[in-house]
């Protein structure tokens, strides 16, 4: 483990590209951030912005088409990418890193019982027998919520909120040092929301688990975000720390986002952003927002340099 | 059962408010559960004595957690279910006495806007016949008129310009480009109502509200009544006048949503706000008091008031055994909870 103030995982020029039939996806392009320890950092993104494909990419879940795939993802000082397939699968992936897929029910294998599933890493990863991999899960159980008779249920038998929660135990049994979540509540109630958001916020303290989440919903975000990190069309344009993101954003479009948000407490009107995201197909020189940027100015046909100060780091001609 | 439950209403067009251009009237919709084809094993409680009043151009929420029975109210008011008892009354005439040519009638009344633009539009369909359609149904014989309302009906959504747009395919639209043809879709035949059914949970932050504001546009030029339907109560105070809270079936709280947000009267209420985040960096730093437990099955609701297993304040030897009727703790606010008697 590394120190407390130095990175767990760090993001260097990741790229992924993909080939399709209409062209190359600049899906991830060339990504940048840290993680510490015990730390959340949210990345925030409108869909299509390449939030999901970034956890593909630090995972390593490729699909067929890939292009590029290149870069540094560094956990605890060694570079993953050297690694080869067998080995990453053997010793990173859901040892070290493990995922929360987008959607619990289809993670989730309908013909298992729950418990088996949460169970199959410690015996797959670690060689525990049945037995004692059951006693790790039925441990796990316990951390998430879930009352222990619930092992011997099948997925199609529990509530959304329950699904994912076992979809959580899933990817801790191993303790791994990094959990990356792909919008683990967007599907669910708010009351089953903010329940899972609580169990989140309590087993960072108690496992003391770093998170990566990532999410198009600001507002749920900012109950686990230590950090946030904003992305669009394949970037990240911002990193901030929770408590200045979330009151003074600095690059215009974390401003412009947070002022679509509704809210409940709080008279201001919500605004939305003109225009769309350049397709990543087709992504424009410079800045990629500055088509639908309102502080546009000549330098934003050059790309932005990552101007970093204060423990901030923000991809914006304004700021240099 | 169900059929003498029917019969032993009385008619209920005659009681509906005169100025109400939508009347619901002690709504059940309950869906029976077969047990081997022949025995019954209970019904599905999915609308459970539901009753309110619209009037024309009048915006309200209903919100409401999955399962709570928003979804069985809203295709009831469609006409897609038959009520068990009690009465949907349009504009005097009661839904279920409607003949079949009357029902056409009714449908191009009723504007539908789905949660999903993608799932509800033909992917074989262009732009244009996607809007000519409901124009052909409807008996707009003249060719050069239905291109006209086609063109006006683009316009009002504000997919301009229209030409750019007629050909297109759904898939070639972005998410928000296929909601706003969606919603033109829903008003091209001149409703008085719609009901939109989370019209902007599948979108982007960033053009929800530009949705939301299209519809609320729309509602107030041509005097529209709508029925918004949501779990997000962060949105429904740019965009409704009234809110009702929906649970296990029932209406507990209805109010002007100034008023409900301010004062929530009804337990469940505060627990819906109370997990309600707005984006804070403080929220990281305490836990959110939820309700324990989850929503009850309607195949079985618990006796008395429905919520009273996961409230708090629930009043011993009182809220497990009489249902709560609705009160009225400030005018027109009403909650269905003992606490206000």
């Amino acid at each position: 483990m590394t120190t407390s103030n130095g990175a767990l995982l760090r993001v260097d020029d990741l790229v992924l590209h993909f080939r399709t039939a209409r062209g190359v996806v600049r899906a991830v392009d060339g990504v940048h951030f840290e993680l510490r320890h015990q730390e959340a950092v949210v990345v925030l993104g409108e869909s299509g912005c390449g939030k999901s494909s970034l956890a593909r990419a630090i995972l390593r879940l490729l699909p067929r088409n890939v292009q590029t795939y290149s870069g540094k993802v560094v956990l605890d000082g060694s570079d993953l990418m050297t690694l080869d397939e067998e080995a990453f699968r053997r010793n990173v992936r859901w040892v070290r890193l493990s995922l929360v897929p987008q959607s619990a029910l289809a993670s989730l294998n309908p013909v298992l019982k729950v418990g088996d599933q949460v169970a199959e890493p410690m015996q797959v990863h670690f060689n525990l027998d049945r037995k004692e991999a059951l006693a790790q899960a039925r441990q796990m159980f316990q951390h998430v919520g879930v009352p222990a008779d619930f092992m011997e249920r099948y997925a199609f038998e529990l509530s959304g909120g329950m699904r994912q929660r076992v979809a959580i135990a899933m990817s801790l049994v191993t303790a791994p040092a990094v959990i990356v979540l792909d919008e683990p509540t967007s599907a669910l109630d708010v009351l089953t929301q903010a329940n899972i958001m609580n169990m989140l916020k309590r087993l960072k303290h108690t496992l003391e688990t770093s998170f990566i989440l990532i999410t198009h919903d600001i507002a749920t975000s900012s109950e686990l975000a230590d950090r946030v990190a904003v992305m669009y069309a394949g970037q990240i344009v911002e990193v901030s720390d929770a408590a200045r993101f979330f009151s003074a954003p600095l690059h215009p479009y974390s401003q412009k986002l947070m002022a679509s948000v509704p809210r409940l407490r709080g008279a201001a009107e919500p605004d939305f952003i003109a225009g769309r995201p350049p397709s990543l197909f087709d992504l424009p020189s410079g800045c990629r927002f500055a088509p639908r940027c309102p502080h546009r100015f000549a330098r934003c046909a050059e790309e932005p340099p990552v101007v970093k100060h204060g423990g901030r780091q923000v991809k914006c001609w304004l700021h240099v | 059962m169900v059929d003498d439950m029917r019969a032993r209403a009385l008619d209920p067009a005659a009681t509906a408010a005169p100025e109400a251009l939508l009347s619901i009237r002690d709504l059940h919709v309950w869906f029976e559960l077969r047990r081997w084809g022949f025995g019954r094993a209970g019904y599905v409680r999915a609308v459970d004595g539901v009753s309110f009043d619209l009037r024309q151009g009048e915006a309200v929420a209903v919100v409401g957690e999955s399962g709570c029975g928003k979804s069985s109210l809203m295709r009831t008011l469609l006409g897609l279910h038959r009520p068990t008892r009690g009465a949907v009354i349009f504009a005097g005439h009661d839904l279920a006495r409607l003949s079949p040519a009357r029902m056409k009638w009714y449908r191009a009344q009723v504007g539908f806007v789905q949660q999903d633009p993608f799932g509800a539009l033909p992917p074989f369909m262009t732009v244009a016949r996607i809007l000519e359609e409901p124009l052909i149904v409807n008996g707009v014989k003249d060719r050069a008129e239905r291109q006209a309302r086609i063109h006006r009906a683009l316009e009002e959504v504000r997919l301009s310009p229209v030409d750019d747009f007629l050909h297109k395919f759904p898939h070639m639209l972005s998410g928000g480009q296929q909601q706003r043809l969606v919603i033109a879709r829903a008003v091209i035949l001149g409703p008085r109502l719609i009901v939109a059914d989370e019209p902007v949970s599948m979108l982007d932050a960033s053009v929800r509200v530009e949705i939301l504001r299209l519809l609320r546009g729309l509602q107030e030029s041509h005097n529209l009544a709508v029925i918004y339907i949501t779990h997000d109560l962060s949105t429904v105070r740019y965009f409704s006048e009234r809110l009702f809270v929906m649970y296990a079936g029932r209406l507990v709280e209805r109010a002007g949503v100034e008023a409900l947000l301010r004062e929530p009267r009804h337990p469940y209420t505060r627990a819906l706000l109370a997990a309600t985040s707005d984006p804070d960096a403080k929220n990281a730093a305490v836990f959110r008091e939820v309700p324990p437990g989850e929503p009850p099955s309607l195949l079985r609701p618990p006796p008395g008031c429905r919520f009273h297993p996961r409230c708090a304040q629930a009043i011993q030897g009182l809220c497990a055994v009489d249902d709560p009727p609705d009160f009225e703790p400030a005018p027109a606010h009403f909650a269905k909870c003992w606490l206000n008697r």
